[in-house]
């Protein structure tokens, strides 16, 4: 339905192949949150790994920060409709925090926990295969706390929620368990170019 | 928890008020009334000629009823695509396309327990009058403080409203933080939010609130939470939503 007199700004620069529909383009990192920020010292951060209720090992700070770093440079789109270009991402990949736990992935489904008691469900065909990362910086710079630092799940090809901000670790899990947003009217699995926003999409 | 009929439908502008300088309240005539939770969000479409699409989410001011009108405040946003639209080519009559309600997380019920404690940044006020409608319409009690935190007295989006609504015998206690005029009633406050304001607040409750509702700008909404987390107010009845993103 065309919507009398609306044309909307000038889009001949944007490269459209890379905004999904019903995205927006925005130059700057805007911030949504649920709740109050947490404050993490490095002193406090924990990651752990379980499988179902049991944990399978738990990394500090500086245990974390041993691990192989990489870089990604993606694009990623939030479900509150903006989508920024070219963020450049360092962290560890999902595949190296398994191999540090001599583990091969060992359930199909995933959630993420956060230290604010948030959580959110990823296939785990979705986290390996260099898909995804535990970011530890944004653009070079330690990730801020409004971004989720000291630490944050980036899983660049789904809606930007799943990538839980203040991660403090994966559980493998045998069924496909909704997370905080997946309980509360979002979609279960979230992809942008499907635009899988909401419960029924 | 969302209603499964969230889809797209076509609403129509039944009426245009002029709130403030800055923000409008449009209202919507729905082709498939649905009945929202106060603090709950619609998502709005627009379509041009090209086929080109801009969607936005707008949170409802109207309180929870028949659901066959609804209210939003659109704040204009100079740099926006979606609010200059509504505040300079939209007029009654127009039809636009809906999807809601949505959102699960920000929302209040009258049986909540209480205290309850709302602060709104600008037009961060729109879900919190949602809440504050349905307080007042279903006649519910529950200890209320509504710290509102605006440019100056002409800047406060509802203000009438809200000086009425705090004047009733269970109206909510009600401040006004201004950052850019003297404060008009003795009561409130010249400055931005700050702890100290806050800590205020908190002792004009009755016992401190079992939930806390921040909506404003993410500088706003992070003072606001990160001084109500020092004051002892546990995070996990903290609730925020930020504008701008």
């Amino acid at each position: 339905m065309v919507t009398r007199g609306f044309t909307g700004r000038p889009r001949n620069t944007e490269p459209t192949d890379r905004i999904p529909p019903g995205q927006h383009l925005v130059d700057y990192f805007p911030v949504l949150s649920a709740g109050p920020t947490p404050h993490i010292t490095p002193e406090k951060w924990r990651f752990t790994l379980k499988i179902g209720p049991r944990p399978v090992k738990t990394w500090t700070w500086d245990e974390f920060n041993a691990l192989p770093m990489t870089k990604m440079v993606r694009d990623i789109h939030c479900v509150t409709t903006w989508s920024m270009l070219d963020s450049q991402w360092e962290g560890v990949l999902i595949d190296d925090i398994l191999a540090d736990a001599y583990i091969e992935p060992p359930t199909p489904f995933t959630l993420a926990h956060s230290f604010d008691g948030y959580s959110t469900n990823v296939p785990t065909a979705d986290l390996v295969t260099g898909k995804a990362m535990v970011a530890l910086k944004y653009a070079g710079k330690p990730l801020e706390r409004d971004h989720g630092g000291p630490a944050r799940l980036l899983v660049p090809h789904l809606y930007f929620w799943k990538s839980a901000k203040w991660i403090n670790g994966l559980q493998f899990t045998e069924r496909d368990e909704a997370g905080f947003w997946e309980l509360r009217g979002y979609h279960i699995y979230g992809d942008p170019w499907r635009e899988q926003r909401y419960t029924h999409d | 928890m969302t209603d499964a009929d969230t889809g797209w439908q076509t609403a129509r502008i039944a009426a245009i008020v002029p709130q403030t300088a800055e923000i409008t309240s449009f209202f919507f005539t729905l082709e498939r009334p649905f009945r929202h939770r106060a603090g709950q969000h619609v998502d709005l479409r627009l379509t041009a000629p090209d086929a080109y699409q801009a969607m936005r989410s707008y949170s409802i001011a109207s309180a929870p009823d028949d659901g066959s009108t609804i209210e939003l405040s659109i704040e204009r946003i100079a740099i926006g695509e979606v609010s200059p639209f509504f505040h300079e080519v939209a007029a009654v009559g127009d039809d636009i396309e809906l999807r809601g309600p949505l959102g699960g997380h920000f929302v209040w019920r009258p049986t909540d327990a209480g205290p309850l404690l709302l602060l709104g940044g600008g037009s961060g006020l729109v879900p919190l009058m949602a809440m504050l409608r349905q307080r007042r319409q279903q006649g519910v009690a529950t200890p209320t403080l509504l710290l509102q935190a605006s440019r100056s007295w002409d800047d406060v989006l509802y203000r009438d409203e809200l000086l009425a609504d705090a004047a009733r015998p269970d109206g909510p206690l009600l401040r006004f933080a201004l950052s850019r005029s003297a404060p008009l009633r003795p009561e409130d406050y010249g400055r931005r939010i700050d702890a100290a304001m806050l800590s205020e607040a908190l002792a004009l409750l009755p016992a401190p609130p079992a939930m806390s509702f921040i909506c404003g700008s993410n500088g706003f909404v992070n003072t606001a939470a990160d001084a109500l987390v020092a004051l002892g107010v546990p995070a996990d009845t903290i609730r925020t939503e930020r504008y701008g993103g």
